[in-house]
């Protein structure tokens, strides 16, 4: 199966670039879950199962990190689209943009808005630089000369893949779709890609393992509530 | 610019209510200048951002654009420097809070050019050829009006761009000397793609298409007759840009001197 991890700031356009590449894929045939972690508000998941009528959920992190709670949950989640046969869509909250939930061996896209001004690739860090693909949205609103200084401070700040495109009319959408079909299947053991900047716990301390059974402290699984685990 | 562009083809897709287009091919050749026109709402805006986008039955119209007879390399999409195509968008404002002598200098040097600096001189040259007030190069990008982004885009996508195909949309309501744009333009030897409004940029093209919604309807070959009358509408043009170069430095129009001029314009 294939995790694909989908990262970027709020009303970047992640879910209407995500719903374009569902509809696409399922149109090959291909079979898909998908899950969004949130803090405190998400209804994407319904919203996919809706249009789509794939497997959906959505968790709050609440109180905890949601690029944490994206670490511990995964395992699971992984787990769960197994049980369906599909690959597995995990579309995280975008609040802070240091932290990175990708994945080795899984592709990551990083959606960032064409609006979003000039030197945002330069601020956001591990977003941008541990994904694999960047991916800009709502390039109908800017010039071409705009998109193409955004384009290269982008390729600046790390050296990339950049498609370019406008996903509510589902323009460049194809591009992002053939890079998604050539994704490799997931290999265990899962690990992040990179660390989280502050160590309070023991995701935070660099212990990259995906799944809450190889973490302490306060966790939690896809379907309990947070509990402790640890001395 | 690698690629030796000679001509492009736009092939007919379908129309916002599913049906063919009527027009189903038009070929572009180096130095040609279309028109597209088409009421308010009837798909221009959307044809060209189809050919800007090298559209591959991948947008809602499923047209295809073709270039040396060929689909293009993606090449063209994930690199800049070699986007043979420069499209200006009607957007008339920046969102980057970038000195314009700093965003030209970025531009240059992702559009390769071998001469940043003088490249740079040349765009400001040509762009306060058509505005007003002249563009400051220490001005922040976000503080340019309307007029001199347009401008300033127009400038950029002839010279930095240097793109052998500009498509641009409705530079007539970009607030900038359009006879003089005109005239600057066709000393470029590019294919120029004008959607527009204007009877002067419509009737000065080689050809123009029409759109209805959503479809290409038809494609009119310019006639000499047709050529004639926008010669006419240029000088036309020439009396209200004059009336309005008065009315902006604050003088005050004679009716008397502008029948005379009137006259004049005519009887050249």
């Amino acid at each position: 199966m294939k995790l694909i991890m989908c990262a970027g700031p709020p009303t970047s356009g992640k879910t209407t670039v995500l719903r374009q590449v569902i509809r696409r894929l399922l149109k090959k045939g291909r079979r898909l879950a998908y899950l969004k972690v949130d803090v405190q508000y998400a209804d994407e998941d319904e919203l996919i199962r809706n249009e789509f009528g794939i497997p959906a959920k959505k968790i709050y992190s609440g109180e905890l990190c949601p690029d944490h709670a994206s670490v511990l949950v995964l395992g699971d989640a992984v787990k769960w689209a197994e049980k369906e046969g599909a690959d597995l869509f995990v579309e995280t909250a975008g609040l802070c943009l240091r932290c990175a939930p990708y994945i080795q061996g899984s592709l990551g896209f990083v959606v960032l808005e064409a609006t979003s001004g000039m030197n945002l690739p330069r601020k956001i860090g591990a977003m941008l630089s541990l994904a694999d693909i960047a991916v800009v949205t709502k390039i109908d609103l800017v010039s071409q000369a705009e998109r193409e200084v955004f384009r290269a401070n982008i390729m600046d700040a790390a050296p990339l893949d950049v498609v370019e495109v406008d996903a509510l009319r589902g323009i460049g959408i194809d591009r992002l779709v053939r890079k998604i079909e050539q994704a490799q299947d997931i290999e265990r053991p899962l690990m992040l890609k990179g660390s989280p900047p502050v160590a309070t716990c023991t995701i935070c301390a660099g212990k990259k393992d995906i799944g809450w059974e190889h973490h302490f402290g306060v966790l939690r699984t896809l379907d309990t509530d947070l509990f402790y685990r640890g001395e | 610019m690698e690629v030796d562009i000679k001509k492009i083809t736009i092939l007919g897709g379908y129309g916002r209510n599913g049906t063919k287009e009527q027009v189903d091919q038009v070929e572009l050749r180096m130095g040609d200048l279309l028109s597209i026109v088409g009421p308010t709402g009837s798909g221009k805006t959307a044809l060209i951002n189809d050919i800007g986008l090298f559209a591959n039955e991948d947008t809602p119209s499923r047209r295809r654009i073709l270039i040396n007879s060929a689909a293009p390399s993606e090449d063209f999409l994930d690199d800049p420097s070699k986007n043979p195509i420069a499209l200006i968008t009607q957007h008339t404002g920046f969102l980057s809070d970038m000195k314009v002598a700093n965003f030209l200098d970025i531009h240059a040097k992702v559009r390769k050019n071998t001469n940043p600096d003088s490249v740079v001189a040349d765009v400001l040259d040509f762009a306060n050829q058509l505005t007003g007030e002249p563009i400051i190069t220490e001005s922040a990008m976000t503080e340019l009006s309307g007029g001199q982004s347009r401008a300033l885009l127009i400038a950029d996508a002839v010279i930095i761009g240097n793109s052998p195909i500009i498509l641009l949309d409705e530079i007539e309501n970009a607030g900038i000397n359009l006879t003089r744009a005109l005239e600057l333009l066709r000393k470029y030897e590019k294919i120029f793609i004008f959607v527009t409004h204007d009877p002067r940029i419509t009737l000065s093209s080689d050809y123009r298409i029409v759109m209805k919604g959503g479809a290409m309807q038809d494609s009119i070959t310019t006639s000499a007759e047709e050529k004639r009358i926008g010669d006419l509408v240029t000088h036309m043009d020439k009396i209200i840009v004059g009336l309005r170069d008065q009315i902006r430095s604050g003088e005050r129009p004679v009716e008397k001197e502008f029948q005379a001029v009137m006259e004049l314009v005519w009887l050249t």
